[in-house]
């Protein structure tokens, strides 16, 4: 089918990755029709803020829609905010809602995201206990944290810890129970791990590790928490912060391949080259033997634009290197590359001033960057890793900072 | 409310009534102005809302961070009137503030 032949696209959900597939189809000239479909009745907004500015009330509800309702109106983009998709017919290519709609489609795009993992203990249904994923879970959280409420939160990733900050800056009491040895520890290398140890403790958070939650007590609200070490703790909230799963029930029974998300190609095909997949819910075949699933922004938007050109017949997107952030207290985590294959870790800068980077390497190759309120850092990675240029190990820490690595080294380029 | 005028990167010109509070950058997107993507939302992380400050008000829009200041460094044709925009606050002191939007970030 041609780029002119397709005259109808419809996207499953109405996220991040959503959002920009519609947008850029527009920029990008489709002219046909594309129905959106969000389940979460409100217009599409930002996740980042719900565990940082939104949390801590510095940021009004208002300010988290990425658009003006005027704009998908403006576009001819038809968005239903309360519209969760029953089943996907490939063969008749339609989606049916739960509401009785019916959607055509001659291309489909599943933006579906990701479930927070509940926690498989007793008194896990208890009123107070929480995952964070969405703006009705982070609006429950902060009507939650009034006046001395005591918050345990299970979990020392991300979520968790960014609730953890945002609580202590309200004042809040804040235990973080984390099974494995170090905070972040899916994510990002012991010596960063440490430091945000640290950074909690400073803080006052107290933090335990290699502990677990066995049960959450209660009489219909929670009260407690029993550790694993038998130790009963108080808690008015619990968050639930250890992992998600990516939302891939409707793609499965559309007969689509899926292996802990919905796997798609380059181009972010799945397994129906008329069916996408983009964001949380997608697995990328890397075409190596090795998959990858990002739970990021950029990810959500990089994919989505490889798939609204796709869609229109434009060329692929070059390479853009993965990148995260996230805010905790006064430290900005900005972290660019993937740090999974690393073989040597090397520290530029100042931990006990706040202020440095985690260098990964492979091979002796600079292949991440974890940037503690080092933007330099971070943004000469972005840069490095973009333009494919290489740098040894011994280059990335005899240089005065990276970003003299960036000037111009075309000896040195390859194709990335 | 403040008048803010966005000009493109070939001159034309779009006047919006900003919210006071709420970032330049956010008064962008919600008047669907082009050129500002904005790809963190607003958290100084990304460098992808750059815009040029007309000199007139670059007193009254303040100084950058130390943050801000890096980020900016990387994005592309830097020059001493460049902010990102998401850290401009609206406020009525900003009456008529005009900011050109670079074409790299169309």
């Amino acid at each position: 089918m041609k780029a002119r032949d397709i005259n109808c696209v419809t996207i499953v959900g109405a996220g991040q990755a959503g959002v920009q597939v519609a947008q850029s189809l527009r920029k990008r000239g489709f002219e046909g029709r594309i129905a959106m479909l969000g389940d979460e009745g409100y217009p599409p907004y930002q996740r980042p803020p719900l565990s940082k500015a939104f949390l801590k009330g510095e940021m009004a509800e208002a300010r988290l829609f990425f658009k003006p309702e005027s704009f998908y109106a403006g576009q001819d983009i038809e968005l239903q905010e309360a519209s969760a998709v029953r089943f996907v017919d490939p063969a008749a290519g339609t989606v049916t809602t739960e509401d009785g709609g019916l959607y055509s489609w001659d291309r489909l795009v599943l933006t579906t995201g990701s479930t927070p993992i509940a926690i498989p203990v007793p008194g896990a249904e208890l009123e107070g206990v929480r995952a964070l994923r969405g703006l009705a879970d982070a609006i429950a959280i902060r009507e939650l944290l009034t006046d001395g409420a005591k918050l345990v939160v299970v979990g020392g990733g991300y979520i968790g810890l960014e609730v953890a900050s945002a609580a202590r800056q309200l004042g809040h009491e804040v235990t973080v129970i984390e099974r494995m040895p170090r905070l972040l520890s899916r994510v990002t290398s012991p010596p960063v791990s440490d430091f945000y140890r640290k950074l909690h403790r400073d803080h006052g958070v107290d933090v335990r590790l290699e502990e677990s939650v066995t049960a959450i007590t209660g009489d219909a609200r929670v009260s407690g928490v029993t550790l694993g070490s038998g130790e009963q703790l108080a808690a008015d909230i619990v968050l639930v912060g250890i992992g998600v799963r990516p939302n891939q029930a409707l793609a499965e029974a559309a007969g689509i391949r899926c292996e802990d998300g919905i796997l798609v190609d380059a181009h972010c095909r799945t397994s129906n080259l008329a069916i996408y997949a983009a964001g949380d819910c997608a697995r990328t075949d890397l075409g190596d033997g090795q998959t990858l699933r990002l739970e990021s922004v950029h990810n959500a938007l990089d994919q989505a634009e490889r798939i609204a050109a796709d869609i229109v017949g434009d060329p692929a997107p070059g390479y853009d290197p993965p990148w995260f952030w996230s805010d905790q207290y006064d430290v900005k985590l900005q972290t660019v590359g993937l740090f999974n294959d690393f073989d040597e870790i090397a520290i530029r800068g100042d931990v006990a001033a706040r202020k440095f980077s985690a260098l990964y390497f492979t091979d002796g190759q600079l292949i991440a960057i974890d940037a503690i309120n080092d933007p330099v850092s971070f943004m000469s990675g972005k840069q490095l890793f973009k333009k494919g240029i290489r740098i040894s190990k011994d280059e990335a820490l005899a240089a005065p900072t990276l970003k003299d690595l960036t000037k111009a080294q075309p000896n040195k380029e390859t194709a990335a | 409310m403040t008048t803010i005028i966005f000009v493109d990167h070939e001159g034309n010109e779009t006047a919006v009534d900003a919210t006071n509070g709420e970032s330049v950058m956010e008064a962008a997107i919600n008047n669907n102005i082009e050129g500002i993507v904005a790809e963190c939302g607003g958290a100084c992380a990304c460098a992808t809302c750059h815009v040029y400050v007309d000199p007139a008000f670059r007193e009254l829009t303040g100084v950058a961070s130390e943050m801000e200041e890096a980020m900016l460094d990387f994005t592309d044709d830097v020059t001493e009137n460049s902010r990102l925009s998401c850290q401009i606050e609206v406020t009525d002191e900003l009456e008529g503030l005009r900011v050109t939007t670079p074409e790299s970030q169309i």
